[in-house]
């Protein structure tokens, strides 16, 4: 059914859809009208879990750590510090192998104190193991929960569906609501290899010695590193389902394309407008959409990406001493290519700052104009 | 793609009267887009929020600065925010005041169409706040849809019944009201 919802109401929708058991969180702007609309959906019945109340982003995550052994489907919410609160349990989540769904509205980080769009809180936490996903539109956002259950409960490891603040969460557009049936049978209950049970007692996170903590690290890696083909797969089935297409990197009008600009978010659709603008000017612009970052798709970044020229990275997030986060992975990827292209980094769109088509075209023209410079960030927009 | 800009005061419900039209846009097969301007709003200070329409699926997500139309919500704010900024040139401004209508012609200048209905006073008529805080956000629906007549006041009317949280039906005869009262001045 099609409905005109915000993006965090999107992802209400996916939890109920995905028939979450046990629902944890704490409020945080602008997380909190997801779990408002969770609690609600809890009270009148429309989904049949148990919220949990808590008093922290870390106990949210913990109490899920319980849920999630006990082998039920869990899901929390959260925005900015809310997440840098929970980092520890991040990690304990993803060695215990609990496939854990988490939204998280990308946010600024402080000080200072900043509500707004940013995607450095996802991107500090990386390397915890969790698998990230990032989303362009509302019903992208609310198709990727669902899709997110498969692949964490098929690879045991968790899942964090990422996507802007106000651009996306607070923003109302039309989104086609899945019925029920047709996503029971994308996504079967949750049976999980392992859980806490009585007649089959085990011991969970135990201490384990340097006999087998190496190895316990290896399959985390191995099994995240699978999940680009399972995703793959789940992209495709989700498909034939629901009829909307999803890849792990999205290539737009990159066939005849001499420049590859890349964006992860809601700038991927403003891009969308840049890249047609350009080429009204003769810039042959092609856009590859940056969807699934961890684990990293290095194969699928270097097919898109390998035989152009110039590619732009356009970061919404900077990390001090660094630079843009996501130019930095891309360089990485390319880097073992024998000819490879020139990548160029943007960074555009910090704390909320609007990013029009026209700043997507100017970063854009710049690098085609050869004024660019590798080794800098084009600091977009930048007050002097 | 038509972009529309409302302009209010927090708590006077412009977000949720910009989320309204959209929906009504929507009962009528178009692609809609709605949102506030973000911000931290408190009661009473200038905020704005955005609508945006079109005939297939809406890839700008940016803020709207350079609007087909506006909404005014309290007539008070012409004196302090430029509602007219960035504004098409006939574009019209729809808005919500009791004085004679030469005083906000004299506001707004020339270029623009200007449609003026009391939604303050059918709001209070039908129930919708007080005297002093008069809920206007619905009723000056029905004076966008009869000013550019972009959407039809029955999809406006189903908007809120399906969409406004309380006193739909008082919200819907409102919009009604406004739509018969809005004059081009």
């Amino acid at each position: 059914m099609r409905q005109v919802i915000k993006g965090n109401h999107a992802v209400s929708h996916g939890v109920r859809l995905s028939k979450v058991k046990v629902i944890s969180a704490y409020p945080i702007t602008p997380q909190t009208t997801i779990v408002e609309e969770l609690s609600e959906m809890c009270a009148s019945g429309a989904l049949d879990a148990k919220f949990i109340k808590v008093e922290s982003e870390h106990s949210a995550l913990a109490a899920l750590i319980g849920s999630a052994t006990a082998g039920v489907r869990s899901f929390t919410a959260t925005s900015s510090q809310g997440l840098l609160l929970m980092h520890e349990v991040l990690h304990w989540v993803c060695g215990a192998r609990l496939p854990i769904v988490l939204a998280n509205v990308n946010r600024a980080v402080g000080a200072g104190w900043n509500i707004w769009a940013d995607q450095t809180d996802s991107i500090s936490q990386r390397d915890t193991g969790w698998i990230q996903i990032y989303c362009e539109s509302n019903q992208e956002v609310l198709d990727s929960v669902i899709m997110a259950y498969k692949l964490a409960e098929k690879l045991m490891l968790p899942v964090m569906v990422s996507y802007d603040a106000f651009f996306l969460s607070h923003t109302s557009e039309v989104v086609d609501i899945p019925d029920q049936d047709t996503v029971d049978q994308f996504l079967p209950p949750f049976e999980p290899p392992h859980k806490v049970d009585f007649a089959d007692p085990r011991m969970f996170g135990g201490m384990i010695g340097p006999e087998i903590y190496y190895e316990e690290r290896y399959c985390i890696h191995k099994d995240a590193m699978a999940a680009i083909k399972t995703y793959s797969e789940i992209c495709q089935q989700f498909q034939e389902a629901f009829g909307r297409e999803y890849a792990l990197a999205e290539s737009y009008m990159v066939d005849d394309a001499e420049i590859i600009v890349v964006t992860a978010g809601t700038i991927t659709s403003v891009a969308r407008i840049a890249v047609r603008k350009a080429r009204e000017k003769g810039i042959k612009l092609g856009l590859m959409k940056l969807r699934l970052f961890r684990p990293v798709p290095y194969e699928l970044w270097r097919g898109i990406l390998g035989g152009v020229n110039k590619v732009v990275v356009i970061d919404r997030n900077l990390i001090g001493g660094v630079g843009g986060a996501f130019v930095s992975e891309i360089r990485s990827a390319l880097f073992p290519l024998e000819k490879r292209p020139v990548v160029y980094s943007a960074i555009a769109g910090l704390g909320g700052r609007d990013v029009t088509p026209a700043d997507v075209l100017g970063i854009v023209e710049h690098v085609a104009s050869g004024k660019a410079d590798v080794d800098t960030p084009i600091f977009w927009g930048l007050k002097e | 793609m038509q972009e529309i800009r409302f302009h209010g005061r927090g708590g006077q419900g412009a977000v949720v009267g910009s989320e309204t039209l959209a929906h009504a846009f929507f009962l009528e097969d178009k692609f809609v887009q709605a949102f506030p301007a973000f911000g931290v709003e408190r009661r009473g200070a200038p905020v704005m929020a955005f609508c945006r329409v079109d005939d297939t699926p809406i890839n700008l997500r940016n803020q709207i600065y350079e609007p087909d139309h506006i909404v005014v919500l309290d007539s008070s704010l012409l004196e302090t925010v430029n509602v007219t900024e960035g504004l098409k040139k006939g574009g019209c401004v729809v808005i919500n005041g009791r004085r004679p209508g030469q005083y906000y012609r004299s506001k707004i200048g020339e270029d623009f169409k200007v449609f003026l209905v009391d939604a303050g006073r059918i709001a209070v008529e039908h129930g919708l706040g007080s005297v002093t805080n008069p809920i206007v956000n619905t009723a000056i629906l029905g004076a966008f849809a009869k000013a550019t007549g972009l959407v039809s006041i029955e999809a406006v009317e189903k908007a809120i019944m399906e969409y406004v949280p309380v006193k739909r039906d008082g919200n819907r005869l409102a919009a009604r009201a406004a739509y018969e009262k809005a004059k081009a001045i």
